[in-house]
């Protein structure tokens, strides 16, 4: 069971920065976020908002183009911001911190076997050689829920289904015992009842081998089946964090009620369903205020001047926005979240 | 009652084979279903599941092999006149899934847009092509100053608005949609389904909607059929098939559908779906059968009982 005050992960003011054809891309805009060992924890955000790339950096993986302009990523008492080798991330990436890509299709090598794939991570991480290295491997595929592991051993990706191959990647992500393990829109590739066979597959990974896990993704319906706790990102920045439960039923940024309306699981046939009008800032240009503010019809004056502070909903559950503040004028939440709070939320106070 | 409605496509018993002749592969196996005038039909399955090879064979992308498709009473499968080919390509247009992938980089939106008109309609006047374009750019929100620039220039939601007017530019009756929004944002998903809904009040347009995802179809679709292995499995109003599944493959796949409710997803039953259930034999063949009104299932005598029970007959 996570532990609140054992953190095992803690992004701190963390700026990240590209510079394309000359301009600066405030990719990240000073994030701060812990992450408790041994929790689920899943970023929700759109294309374009930064979840991506905020939990690349914490394993070195961001593009040429881009830098960690500021603030730190403390883990195990050291500052990953700060690392500038790749020997250094080589102690962390895949040993540490490892991760699971979106596409089984493309992350995995085509022309190598699914057993060179598995043995090429723990003989890197793990110095294990020959005998040893292959037994590593076909325990890694067993605990997958691969059968017959030394005939798929030697088979090509091809030779897996989509779901399959999800599997293989989450075998090389574990083989080594990592300690965190990302999973960066596991599911998004595979089909429906597939999807929930992975994400089981995660989750009982997690509980057999005390994995911190942390999900990325955009899709809520994954982030209720699997999360403890959740961070929406909007431009860029965290805009609101909570307890899962909190965040479902109690959300408190309009972000987070306009990204809940839209579902069409949550839309009455006939109707029109609810949307977000306009598009997300360019972070080109210098963000001014909360960064929702001109995508939201009920935004406040405040909001297009200044950037409002985290504000606590309960000592879980905090949110940027202006709303929160006591001398704001009282907004009620869409007519869709109160829904989902009483439908779904009946045994939740 | 759908029988006073008109039917506007019928899929009578299709079968699209690929490969050659003795590798034979039946990607769509005895598919029959009807499209009335001005509803939604949702057709949702796994990849591989054929659903997409449906809409391909009725634009007569991909050959049919065995049966027909009757469009507006008459066969628009195999092989027809050059008079009712380009008839069929009026009336019939397609949305893609991927709105990254479906559009001609290295073209503007005034060619990518018009490129339907440029085929059947090579006299058109230089300015009336002009106004069909800018007013199929306008009713999907788009404006048409946008004609001189490049897809690149536009965002996911933007672009799916382009395939969408490419479609409308013919003004078609029949639009078959593959996967149009599964490829953008939350966000983004919320106003093409709204476009979509809109131009269908507008326009009286009948959609095939191809979709993996029953949460959307539910939400677009007046019937829905489910479709695995290249065969219909179940097919009903949209309503009834999420109250009343009777297909054990329909039951997975609805409980599967993710919801965005954390107690909920805590307290979900997974069903998986097991094709050796069914122990169909000569003798006892899987049939294609109405159970109620409208709510059709595949399955045997012995199954098709079951069924009724359930149902209370």
């Amino acid at each position: 069971m996570p532990h609140e005050n054992d953190i095992i992960l803690s992004f701190q003011d963390l700026d990240i920065r590209f510079t394309l054809r000359g301009q600066v891309l405030k990719a990240i805009r000073g994030v701060s976020l812990d992450v408790y060992r041994g929790e689920s924890l899943a970023i929700v955000g759109e294309s374009g908002s930064g979840k991506s790339v905020f939990t690349k950096s914490a394993m070195g993986l961001l593009d040429a183009n881009g830098t960690i302009a500021g603030g730190h990523i403390w883990y195990e008492g050291k500052d990953l911001a700060a690392f500038t080798t790749e020997k250094e991330w080589l102690t962390i990436r895949g040993k540490e911190i490892a991760m699971v890509m979106q596409d089984p299709m493309t992350s995995l090598n085509p022309l190598k076997t699914v057993g060179d794939q598995i043995e090429e991570a723990v003989v890197l991480h793990q110095g294990l050689r020959g005998e040893a290295a292959k037994q590593a491997a076909l325990e890694a595929l067993a605990a997958v829920g691969i059968d017959d592991v030394e005939r798929r051993y030697k088979q090509y990706p091809h030779e897996f289904s989509g779901g399959m191959r999800q599997r293989v990647v989450i075998a090389i992500a574990v083989a080594c015992r990592p300690k965190v393990l990302i999973c960066d829109e596991p599911t998004t590739a595979l089909d429906v009842t597939i999807q929930a066979q992975i994400l089981d597959l995660i989750k009982q990974l997690q509980r057999k081998l005390e994995l911190t896990t942390i999900y990325i993704t955009h899709d809520l319906g994954v982030v209720a089946n699997v999360a403890d706790r959740i961070a929406v990102m909007y431009a860029g920045d965290i805009i609101e964090v909570g307890k899962c439960e909190e965040v479902f039923y109690d959300p408190k940024h309009p972000y987070t009620w306009a990204l809940l309306s839209s579902l069409p699981q949550l839309g009455v046939k006939g109707q029109e369903l609810y949307s977000i009008k306009g598009t997300p800032p360019n972070l080109f240009y210098e963000v001014h205020g909360d960064a929702f503010a001109p995508r939201n019809p009920q935004a406040l004056n405040i909001d297009f001047v200044e950037r409002p502070p985290f504000f606590d909903v309960s000592p879980t559950h905090k949110a940027r926005t202006w709303l929160l503040d006591p001398r704001a004028p009282k907004v009620e939440p869409p007519e869709h979240i109160r829904h989902l709070r009483e439908q779904g939320g009946k045994s939740y106070a | 009652m759908p029988e006073t409605r008109e039917k506007l496509l019928e899929v009578r018993d299709l079968k699209v084979t690929f490969g050659n002749r003795r590798h034979p592969f039946t990607a769509v196996d005895g598919v029959s279903f009807d499209i009335y005038k001005g509803e939604t039909f949702g057709l949702v399955g796994e990849s591989g599941s054929g659903k997409t090879t449906i809409g391909r064979a009725i634009i007569r992308v991909n050959p049919v092999s065995g049966g027909q498709v009757i469009y507006k009473g008459q066969v628009i499968s195999g092989k027809v006149s050059r008079e009712l080919d380009r008839q069929v390509i009026h009336d019939i247009q397609m949305i893609f899934q991927d709105p990254m992938a479906s559009l001609n980089e290295r073209a503007k939106v005034d060619y990518i847009v018009s490129e339907g008109l440029y085929a059947l309609h090579a006299g058109l006047p230089e300015e009336e092509r002009r106004e069909k374009v800018a007013a199929a750019l306008e009713s999907v929100g788009l404006l048409p100053e946008f004609a001189s620039r490049f897809p690149h220039e536009f965002s996911g939601g933007q672009r799916q608005r382009i395939g969408i007017a490419r479609a409308l530019v013919m003004e078609p009756e029949f639009i078959i949609a593959d996967e149009p929004i599964s490829a953008l944002d939350v966000s983004i998903r919320a106003q093409v389904l709204n476009l979509m809904s809109a131009l269908q009040k507008d326009r009286g347009l009948t959609y095939l909607f191809i979709a993996h995802d029953l949460s959307v179809v539910r939400f677009i679709s007046d019937r829905i059929g489910v479709i695995y292995k290249g065969k219909l499995m179940e097919l009903s109003g949209s309503e009834k098939l999420f109250a009343h599944p009777l297909h054990p493959y329909t039951r997975s796949l609805l409980s599967a559908i993710p919801m965005p409710d954390p107690i909920g997803e805590r307290n979900k039953k997974l069903l998986v779906y097991d094709p050796s259930v069914h122990q169909y034999s000569e003798t006892d063949p899987p049939l294609w059968e109405e159970l109620e009104p409208g709510h059709f299932v595949r399955g045997s005598r012995r199954e098709l009982d079951q069924y009724r029970k359930v149902l209370g007959q």
